[in-house]
């Protein structure tokens, strides 16, 4: 039976809501055409509990369905997610790939890999750094080791690049600053190596850590580098390492982590502890924020001349919600 | 006549230059060479007038006489002045010959004002600029939810705990951790299928188990009574030994454990740690080879 004609049909009643039977809309009716708005909601709202109830109904069905059948049911499905779902990028790294393999090896993080140079990092800001910079950046140099923070005065970045390289450094960090939070990172590898910038963002300072360690001590750390599969995840994934030596002290029992979800890279600080041989415990020390990556450069710094490898287009690269670069 | 402006526009009625504040009229005028609203620096109540303005990095001399006071277009005369400052001022001073001292005075010091920023303007700019861009209000709240949902997503804690856990089961920690609880439900295990009946060897291997899992806290019950040496015979002993022990007071310290354990779990936990660190301890060899 139908509810009487269409947009007119809700006229049969007004004010308090009727009883709950099963009420069938006739196939042409649609909620938005009513004009009054209380009774449109009022309308919508029944149709929403019963779309509910149908759900419920079937969900139960199948549930049955699946019962009777016992060990024949066919096997759950899988929910979809955003990673499930992720469009397929064709720069995606096999681990066999043997064409990546010989290009690592020989591009410029080899001699890193080769274990023929320590990595020795210099940390910086921009101009006239506000007190929470200041702080953020003491920390991060704890947490990487052999690093030196050094103040900017009006320094051009250009001309800092060679002094660097001639007394040893192997990476440059910037971070820049702006409103008195530090918003973005360059990370440049020296003997002309890559440069990445990135936008930088949640930055929680140690004492802003909930449930925190004592401070991070001088052993070196390991590196945990997740989820970075395409080429351009790989060589950023390399930049990251290339800033830690390559031999961690394990008594430290420290990590460091760079994880990169959905073109998010997260970075957090470690301790962990083996409760037993299934169970670890980790406890966070050490700052924690994000990066998401904006251009990468061959060279190294050089705003105007540089030769982007990588550069985030927001038009054409943020269209589709499951592409990722990284 | 320029005392009935003042008159009029200066101290009665509506200037649309004057600016007031608490302390002090300003002059919008852009021909005025002080910048106040005073009697002897307003260009509308003066007729003989000069100030020095620059437009495009030089630097003019504005004059204004009474002759032509009745011609609007042709009242302002202009006078390029040199780029090189002592010129100019000479320059200046022979223009203004005969004018009161005031307008000389006033216009070299705003000269000089002007050539002083004009400086630091083309300093600047060769300096690095601070580049500033525009923030899109809708980019940086949709980049800051994907950033919230892809934490979420991430599930670092979990990831990290995996990661660190595959590769302790890869031996890349080699000798450090001693977790010897698989191999010895293996070996023991075997001993007990050995030692006693086989209609018992399935109860007692999961006694055996059960035993394992509580093996840490009831040892940790007996460290609290005993002193350390003890402990430290216990262990040299032989686990089965130990294990025979703990059989019999099985139940015992089965309710002991569970009424202990909530209260103190994570100290407790650090207790069977420590042991076995003891435990490396005779045997340093292996310590520092992995080291």
């Amino acid at each position: 039976e139908g509810r009487g004609s269409g947009p007119v049909g809700s006229a049969v009643e007004d004010g308090g809501p009727p009883a709950q039977e099963r009420v069938l809309f006739p196939p042409t009716f649609s909620v938005s055409e009513i004009k009054n708005k209380q009774r449109r909601h009022f309308m919508f709202l029944r149709w929403k509990q019963q779309q509910r109830k149908e759900k419920l109904a079937a969900k139960k069905k199948r549930r049955k369905e699946r019962e009777a059948l016992g060990d024949k049911a066919p096997p759950k499905a899988i929910p979809k997610t955003i990673e499930n779902q992720r469009v397929y990028d064709e720069t995606t790294v096999d681990p066999n790939d043997e064409e990546v393999a010989f290009d690592e090896a020989t591009d410029e993080f080899a001699p890193y890999f080769n274990r023929q140079t320590v990595p020795k990092i210099l940390i910086t800001t921009s101009d006239r750094p506000r007190g929470r910079t200041v702080r953020f950046c003491e920390q991060l140099s704890t947490v990487i080791p052999n690093s030196h923070v050094y103040y900017r005065r009006g320094l051009a970045l250009k001309r800092i690049i060679p002094q660097c390289i001639a007394r040893d450094f192997t990476d440059l960090i910037v971070i820049n600053e702006d409103r008195k939070i530090p918003n973005g990172l360059v990370l440049s590898h020296l003997p002309d190596g890559p440069t990445a910038h990135f936008r930088m963002s949640s930055v929680r300072l140690r004492k802003e850590i909930k449930r925190k360690g004592k401070e991070p001590t001088e052993h070196v750390p390991e590196v945990i580098l997740n989820n970075f599969t395409t080429r351009l995840g790989h060589s950023v994934g390399r930049m990251f390492a290339a800033l830690f030596p390559h031999d961690p002290q394990f008594i430290g029992r420290q990590v460091a982590t760079f994880h990169n979800q959905r073109d998010y890279i997260f970075f957090r600080f470690h301790r962990y502890i083996f409760k037993s041989e299934k169970k670890v415990g980790i406890q966070e020390l050490g700052p924690r924020f994000t990066l998401k990556l904006r251009s990468l450069q061959k060279g190294t710094f050089d705003s105007k001349f540089g030769e982007y490898e990588w550069i985030h287009k927001r038009r054409e690269m943020d269209t589709s919600r499951r592409k990722f670069h990284l | 006549s320029p005392q009935v402006v003042w008159d009029t526009l200066g101290n009665r009625q509506f200037c649309s230059y004057k600016i007031t504040t608490k302390t002090q009229n300003f002059c919008r005028n852009e021909y005025n060479i002080t910048g106040l609203c005073n009697r002897s620096s307003c260009p509308l109540a003066n007729s003989q007038y000069a100030t020095v303005r620059e437009e495009k990095g030089r630097c003019y001399l504005y004059m204004k006489t009474i002759e032509r006071a009745a011609f609007p277009r042709r009242l302002w005369e202009r006078v390029l002045l040199s780029k090189n400052y002592e010129k100019a001022l000479e320059e200046i001073d022979e223009n203004l010959i005969y004018w009161p001292r005031f307008i000389r005075h006033k216009c070299k010091q705003r000269f000089t004002k002007i050539t002083q920023y004009l400086i630091r303007i083309r300093k600047l700019t060769l300096k690095r600029q601070r580049k500033i861009v525009p923030l899109r209000r809708k980019i940086e709240r949709r980049e800051k939810r994907r950033e919230e949902k892809a934490l979420v997503a991430a599930q670092l804690d979990n990831a990290i705990e995996k990661e660190l856990l595959e590769r302790l089961k890869q031996h890349t920690y080699g000798d450090i951790y001693n977790f010897p609880i698989h191999a010895f439900d293996k070996a023991l295990q075997q001993q007990e299928a050995e030692s006693e009946s086989e209609s018992d060897a399935e109860k007692e291997e999961e006694e055996e188990e059960e035993d394992m899992d509580q093996r840490e806290f009831v040892e940790a019950d007996d460290s609290d009574l005993s002193d350390f040496e003890d402990m430290d015979k216990l262990e040299t002993s032989s686990e089965e030994e130990q294990e025979e022990e703990e059989e019999v007071e099985k139940k015992a310290s089965h309710s002991k454990s569970k009424g202990k354990t909530p209260l103190k779990g994570p100290a407790r936990r650090k207790r069977p740690y420590i042991e076995i660190e003891y435990e490396e301890e005779t045997e340093p060899s292996t310590k520092t080879k992995a080291a």
